[in-house]
């Protein structure tokens, strides 16, 4: 006969749950507002994602710090509540992209709004736990929630790419799957804390290096396919350029926090295990991303896949800081991605507004390096944003991501790898150039097309954002110092 | 008013902000306003500056990043107060002689904001806040000569932009480990200069920090053989384009020289004299031969400033007083000098749309003005004794002397080399007879371009007779920089090489 389970409910400590629990029944509202009404305008539903991202937001922000719940499965430590911050808030200043002036498929539908939640929850669950099996969960809920936001952008190159998308992440999620598998092999449990103690007494055995060379070799792999790092990053730049810019902009920095917080896990426990050619693999992982994807980067023709090599480099740009292992190299990875963001949201809104439905310049791109030849003449001001927005990415002082370009660095000399930060420091040079491409297009050349071409898409809301990301962009000088302090005090709260 | 340097640094910019409202008929007027009153106030700055202290004066202090520490730090000593009049000076002599119209508004804002950086660069006393307004400083002059320059100027302009991009990299890098080593050594992050210089590294550190900053400094100056944008970036510049270059930008990099390399590692720059000798002889004896086979005006101008970048340099390296004071004076007087070339080649372009020497001939006749003031800032270029241009070269030179007689006399010839290719542009474009039919027409300077003139005629002149009140705060500086390099100094060569003066011979040999 089974023995009744007894679990009292305040040890299920279920607040821990709340925030994804709240993205969730968001979705829910969302669809049963639909049934109840299927002629409301997509501005109700964007308020009301925003509205549901406020409340979680909150409910994260109430958290306490190295926290367990839910059977020890749900960890709330300090990276784990700044990177759901980090998620929601992206989240919040993203969504409102979908209120332009134009008409667009997708967000015609709510299922929209309510798959966008989804995947929020998806994430979210990712970076509040160390167990394996819902670490993997999370990654299907928020991956099965991307590929259709992709594929609803209702164009056969969004098909395409999220096709494409669908199979390398289901590859990656195999990867991830046998992966955990060889770990549990190995120590018998799933949960990372355990894993690690039982990985540290059973380091010494002869024979057990190479599975432990397999287990780590192939959640790499896995990892390397959700961050896009060099070998496993073709996907990305066909991805992004078949899907719309806001979910672009949007891949390029959310779900790679949460792949982040997940691998800051995963490997800082191999790396402190003492298992040091995992630090050499990702830091050679790291060269080779933010080299060559700068290079690619060099020879596009169109700005969104530009963009996206762009956004590979800065990745692998991260990825070595993540190799360092340090307190302040895993602060510097959320300092950057919060700089980045800003940035980032600025650059793609630019492409957003400029998007038509048919393509005006040739039958490849949608947004070729012509589309922008001359804007200062056409927008002024939109062009003065754009041309900050891109010397940020290039590291140029004072705007926001020097100071994480900085820090990296810093952090990165502080470490001892002073080579680590000369690459560094020659990629941004690289960089400069194909940032540069863009203003010279945008300063010195002289448009092509005619006058309305660029501008079709502007709506008061994505002005506000775009305002919105410039002031951050700016102004970053006066809160890196708040906003480090908090990070490093989180991080190094949780022990990483 | 103890926050000078603050408003100093951001009323350009906040006049820049606001003239994206003046309309654009009257963005010159408002141009030439806001520069005078900068200059006006950076005038009042000297004038409330203490000769007599050797020190950092106006310091400002504001922790900005603690964590990183980064801080607003900002402070003006003699060999900076000169370099900002100068600045101030030429933005504004540049903004009222300039001849553009075309998009005249864009041109004044961004001339604003360039103003700011370039303050910025020469106050800036925490190493990011430096690099802040360094790199800053390329963006605007980017758009200025890419938008207004000449048929190949999207080259020229990234061919700017990369390398010096390239090179300041480099220098952060540097700057991140001497942060580092200050980390490690106090356990707090610092970027103050101030903090860095008390800091007495090991000879091969010293080494590979000096080499990490000269490439980002050299680029700049430009030394030879990372010379190669500035022929571009000249011949492509308009006319303002090239004044601010000539005049304040390159002088950034020597600039660095001083605030940096020469107190943080004074052992390395004592091991570097000999190499940076030999280029600095390469670039005063290479880049005059190459001036002289020019066809182009301004091609002349822009190498020769190569050329009298390398006195500068050498003077730099001279480890005494002499040396150092005349180098920063050359600074001042080639900013000058080089940049009423600029201007009056620019001038001559406006009237013919060409800069090449066969075009010309004879124009005394018909532009006495120009001819006059040409002829003037020519010998001043050239480094005739009263003559504002003389004066630091012979101090460079006198300094030098003591480091080594041989390598003096082979630079003494930038003297001899200097007046054969500028008294040959001399002879083409206005001696010999008036045969083109188009120059007969030319008219002679305006009164807008006389006036804008008439000052640096004015400050040739004065400052070649009676330098003192600008070399003896600059002095005032320099000794006390030696001295301070001469007690950090780790290594014996070091400490014999440096001289530090007893009295102020220097002042009264200029006299």
């Amino acid at each position: 006969m089974l023995e009744p389970i007894h679990v009292s409910l305040e040890s299920l400590n279920l607040i821990t749950l709340a925030p994804m629990l709240i993205a969730i029944a968001g979705g829910l509202i969302i669809l049963i507002l639909d049934l109840i009404n299927g002629k409301l305008h997509k501005s109700l539903y964007v308020m009301m994602t925003i509205l549901i991202l406020f409340i979680d937001f909150g409910a994260v922000l109430g958290l306490n710090i190295n926290e367990r719940g839910f059977f020890d499965v749900m960890l709330i430590d300090g990276i784990s509540i700044i990177s759901q911050l980090m998620i929601i808030g992206g989240s919040m200043i993203f969504i409102p992209l979908a209120l332009t002036s134009k008409r667009f498929h997708e967000y015609s539908y709510p299922e929209f709004f309510a798959l966008f939640l989804f995947m929020i929850s998806g994430f979210q669950f990712m970076v509040a736990t160390d167990n394996l099996i819902l670490i993997f969960v999370g990654i299907e809920t928020a991956s099965l929630a991307l590929y259709t936001l992709i594929a609803l952008h209702n164009r056969s190159n969004s098909y395409e790419a999220a096709v494409k998308y669908f199979t390398m992440g289901a590859l990656a999620a195999a990867f991830f799957a046998m992966g955990s598998a060889v770990v549990y092999a190995l120590t018998g449990s799933i949960e990372l804390y355990k894993v690690a103690e039982v990985m540290a007494t059973r380091l010494n055995e002869t024979g057990l290096m190479i599975s432990i060379f397999g287990s780590s070799v192939l959640l790499l792999a896995a990892f390397a396919f959700k961050l896009s790092l060099f070998p496993f990053h073709t996907w990305a730049p066909d991805v992004y350029e078949g899907a719309s810019a806001p979910l672009a902009g949007y891949m390029s920095v959310i779900p790679k926090i949460a792949a982040f917080v997940v691998s800051i896990r995963l490997f800082g426990m191999y790396i402190d295990l003492g298992v040091e050619w995992i630090r050499i693999v990702i830091l050679v992982m790291a060269v080779l991303t933010m080299t060559l994807a700068n290079i690619m980067a060099l020879v596009q023709n169109d700005v969104k896949r530009m963009l996206a090599y762009s956004s590979i480099s800065h990745a692998g740009f991260i990825m070595a800081a993540l190799a360092l292992d340090t307190t302040e190299g895993n602060t510097a990875i959320f300092l950057y991605y919060g700089l980045f963001m800003f940035t980032n949201l600025g650059a793609f809104t630019m492409l957003w507004i400029s998007r038509h439905k048919k393509r005006m310049f040739g039958e490849r791109y949608d947004h070729p390096y012509e589309k922008f030849a001359g804007l200062v003449q056409i927008m002024p001001i939109g062009a003065v944003l754009m041309g900050i927005f891109m010397l940020s990415l290039a590291g140029v002082p004072p705007f926001s991501v020097f100071w994480g370009k900085i820090y990296v660095m810093q952090a990165t000399v502080n470490a001892g790898y002073i080579w680590l930060a000369i690459v560094m420091g020659l990629n941004s040079a690289i960089a400069a150039y194909y940032y540069l491409k863009l203003i010279v297009y945008m300063f010195l050349k002289s448009p092509v097309k005619d006058v309305d071409t660029v501008y079709y898409n502007i709506s008061r809301p994505l002005m506000v954002i775009i305002g919105l990301a410039t002031v951050a962009t700016v102004t970053a000088i006066f809160y890196v110092q708040p906003l480090l302090s908090y990070l490093y005090y989180m991080v190094s709260a949780s022990g990483y | 008013m103890d926050n000078i340097l603050s408003i100093l640094v951001f009323f350009p910019a906040i006049a820049g902000l606001l003239g994206f409202v003046v309309d654009k008929d009257s963005a010159r007027a408002y141009g030439i306003t806001v520069a005078a009153i900068e200059f006006i106030l950076s005038l009042w700055l000297w004038f409330s500056f203490d000769t007599g202290n050797a020190g950092m004066q106006f310091v400002e202090l504001i922790p900005l990043i603690p964590d990183m520490g980064i801080s607003y730090y900002m402070g003006v000593d003699g060999i900076s107060l000169f370099i900002l009049l100068m600045s101030t000076l030429m933005t504004l002599i540049g903004m009222a002689s300039m001849g553009e119209t075309k998009n005249i508004k864009n041109m004044i804002v961004t001339l604003l904001f360039l103003e700011m950086t370039m303050v910025g660069v020469f106050v800036a006393l925490d190493a990011i806040l430096f690099y802040l307004f360094w790199e800053l400083s390329l963006v605007p002059m980017l758009y200025i000569i890419g938008a207004w320059g000449g048929p190949l100027r999207v080259y020229a302009s990234i061919k700017f932009f990369l390398y010096t991009f390239t090179g300041s990299l480099i220098m952060l890098v540097g700057m991140l480990f001497v942060a580092y080593i200050y980390h490690n050594l106090t356990g707090v992050w610092s970027f103050a200069i101030t903090d860095w210089y008390a800091l007495v590294l090991p000879v091969d550190y010293q080494l590979w920090l000096f080499a990490a900053f000269f490439v980002g400094f050299a680029i700049k100056v430009p030394m030879f053989p990372f010379h190669t944008w500035i022929p571009y970036a000249h011949g492509q510049a308009p006319t303002i384009g090239s004044v601010i270059l000539a005049a304040v930008l390159l002088k950034m990099g020597t600039y660095g020289f001083i605030r940096f390399s020469l107190p943080m590692f004074p052992d390395a720059s004592v091991m570097a004299i000999t190499p940076i000798a030999v280029i600095s002889i390469i670039m005063i004896i290479y880049t005059a031969m190459i001036a002289y086979a020019q066809k182009d005006m301004k091609q002349v101008i822009a190498y020769s400033s190569v050329s009298h970048m390398g006195i500068i340099m050498l003077g730099l390296f001279a480890m005494n007083a002499e040396g150092l004071s005349g180098s920063v004076f050359q600074m001042l007087s080639h900013g000058i000098v080089s940049g009423a070339l600029f201007m009056l080649v620019g001038m001559i372009y406006e009237r013919r749309h060409t800069k090449l020497l066969s075009e010309f001939g004879g124009l005394t006749a018909v532009m006495p003005k120009f001819a006059i003031i040409f002829g003037i800032m020519l010998m001043a270029s050239v480094g005739l004794p009263l003559t504002f241009g003389f004066v630091g070269e012979f101090l460079v030179l006198l300094g030098f002397y003591q480091v080594s007689p041989m390598m003096t006399i082979l630079a003494g010839t930038s003297i001899i080399l200097g007046a054969v290719y500028m008294l040959r542009v001399m002879k083409l474009a206005f001696f010999g007879p008036l045969n083109n039919e188009e120059n007969k027409k030319l008219k002679d300077l305006n009164a807008r371009e006389t006036w804008s003139l008439i000052p640096l005629v004015a400050i040739v002149i004065w400052l070649g007779v009676y330098p003192k009140p600008v070399l003896a705060p600059i002095d005032n500086s320099v000794k006390a920089l030696l001295t301070f390099m001469d007690e950090k100094a780790i290594t014996d060569e070091a400490k014999d090489m440096i001289k530090v003066a007893k009295t102020s011979t220097s002042t009264q040999e200029a006299k």
